[in-house]
């Protein structure tokens, strides 16, 4: 069973709905045991950074993700699930991460004469660097939902797994081992974002 | 490169489609599920549900058509029409959709747009903004306003917001689908909706809105020039050459429209294969 960690932010009914659709066996959840006890754990969610840990944080749950993660479970973050492995965002001053990996969150800064909208929202494209196993059928430039006013920096490139343009490149994806993120949303990108959830679930199955 | 949204938008009474798409290989024009499903094949980037729904009582059923259309289509929706609360927008959120979109409750309390920002993140919240072009010769005598209490105080914001003085470019903020004016200058608005935390504007030209003439590309432009989040350019699209100029002159993020595509004069596909050629950055 699939953990989609349930935090209070965020349309996660998506994602469930999502993962039933590619016949994933999936649950929302807010309970460490559960979490603990589950395959692999799903954290969505959008909003803001500071939120984001603090009701993990209530809800005791930001050691039962890192401990998780660390013992190789496999972990897909979407959206702020990528943001919060970092070590800080610059959001409202400085705030920690779970620092699964180095590296910042910062806010894209555009200049005044600028046509480019904050947040960045709607379709866009992600250049695969290398495709993560969880993307064997997805073919690199394809279009991805994105919806956020942040993006990562992460210190070591080795971890960079997509790159998408939006007034500069940022890192739209990360992999390393058993984590996958996402800075998009599979579970809004159609055809193609169920394939990840699917392929996430295969890879579940396996580890 | 991001590409340029096409949105379609389904009026939904009573749970079902008003207008709906009228299709051989549609099983029931009225269902929102199918219609959706319909525009998910075609290539929508997006869809909005405008809820028309007249009585209290049957305001419940739109989250039945939200949770059911978020089982089977995966893909950004937006629910507008009748949100008062908080409460309505969680209960819309937890039935699977993504943004909502308010335009009454935003002018009656500007103060509910910061305070939905704050509890469920901007990028949820677009703010819907009726406009009419403000004739300055009429501007004294045809016009029954109803203007919102907390403009009447003497504020440097008020003064800013109101629109006692229209240049021959002003747009007045209208609520009850243009009926209701509100002595709110639109632009102004646009600027105020984005301070208090709206993560998007939906901009219908009330001039413009079923004349299938084409969008007020004046008001698109003012006013996506005057924020720096995403605008929704719709009303009066009649043809594809209206979408490509929303975007082109309007300088819209995105753009939507109903009639063109429920009455099967041009597919979503078409639209973007429009676009394509035009030189646009589309999703296909």
């Amino acid at each position: 069973m699939i953990a989609i960690v349930d935090y209070g932010m965020g349309n996660i009914r998506s994602v469930e709905k999502g993962f039933l659709k590619v016949g994933a066996d999936a649950m929302v959840t807010s309970n460490p045991k559960v979490i603990s006890d589950a395959k692999a754990i799903v954290l969505p969610g959008v909003g803001a950074f500071k939120d984001c840990m603090k009701n993990l944080d209530d809800l005791k749950l930001l050691d039962t993700v890192v401990r998780e993660i660390q013992k190789g479970k496999p972990y897909l973050g979407i959206c702020l699930g990528l943001q919060i492995l970092f070590t800080e965002s610059e959001e409202f001053g400085i705030c920690k991460g779970l620092d699964v990996f180095k590296g910042r969150v910062v806010k894209f800064r555009f200049p005044d004469d600028s046509d480019l909208k904050i947040p960045h929202m709607g379709w866009n494209t992600v250049m695969l660097t290398p495709p993560p196993p969880i993307f064997d059928e997805i073919p690199d430039n394809s279009y991805f939902y994105f919806v956020h006013s942040f993006y990562v920096i992460p210190e070591d490139e080795e971890i960079i797994a997509g790159r998408t343009e939006y007034g500069l490149e940022f890192t739209s994806m990360v992999w390393k081992d058993n984590i996958f993120a996402t800075q998009f949303h599979p579970e809004k990108s159609q055809e193609l974002g169920l394939k990840i959830l699917k392929g996430f679930g295969e890879f579940a199955n396996k580890a | 490169m991001l590409a340029k949204r096409i949105i379609p938008c389904l009026d939904v009474r009573d749970g079902r489609v008003v207008k709906g798409v009228n299709f051989v290989n549609i099983r029931d024009a009225g269902d929102p599920v199918d219609n959706a499903i319909f525009y998910d094949e075609q290539g929508a980037d997006e869809l909005v549900f405008l809820d028309i729904t007249a009585s209290h009582e049957k305001r419940k059923i739109i989250l039945d058509v939200v949770e059911k259309t978020a089982t089977d289509v995966f893909m950004p929706l937006t629910v507008g029409g009748g949100i008062k609360g908080l409460d309505d927008i969680r209960d819309l959120l937890n039935a699977g959709c993504d943004k909502v979109s308010i335009n009454t409750t935003a002018v009656n309390n500007p103060e509910f747009i910061k305070a939905a920002a704050e509890r469920f993140g901007s990028q949820c919240i677009v703010v819907a903004i009726d406009a009419k072009r403000v004739h300055d010769s009429r501007f004294e005598i045809d016009q029954k306003r109803e203007i919102p209490a907390w403009l009447n105080s003497s504020t440097e914001l008020n003064q800013r917001l109101f629109i006692f003085n229209p240049s021959e470019k002003a747009w007045e903020v209208y609520t009850h689908g243009g009926r209701r004016p509100k002595g709110i200058n639109a632009v102004e608005w646009a600027k105020y909706m984005e301070e208090l935390g709206a993560g998007e504007i939906l901009l219908t030209s009330m001039d413009r809105d079923g004349t299938k003439e084409g969008f007020d590309l004046e008001l698109t432009r003012a006013i996506s020039e005057s924020v720096s989040i995403p605008v929704i350019a719709s009303g009066g699209v009649g043809n594809l050459e209206h979408l490509y100029e929303g975007i082109s002159i309007g300088k819209a993020d995105a753009v939507l429209a109903a009639s063109i595509f429920h009455y099967r004069e041009y597919t979503v596909r078409q639209a973007k294969e429009y676009l394509k050629n035009k030189g646009l950055p589309v999703r296909l």
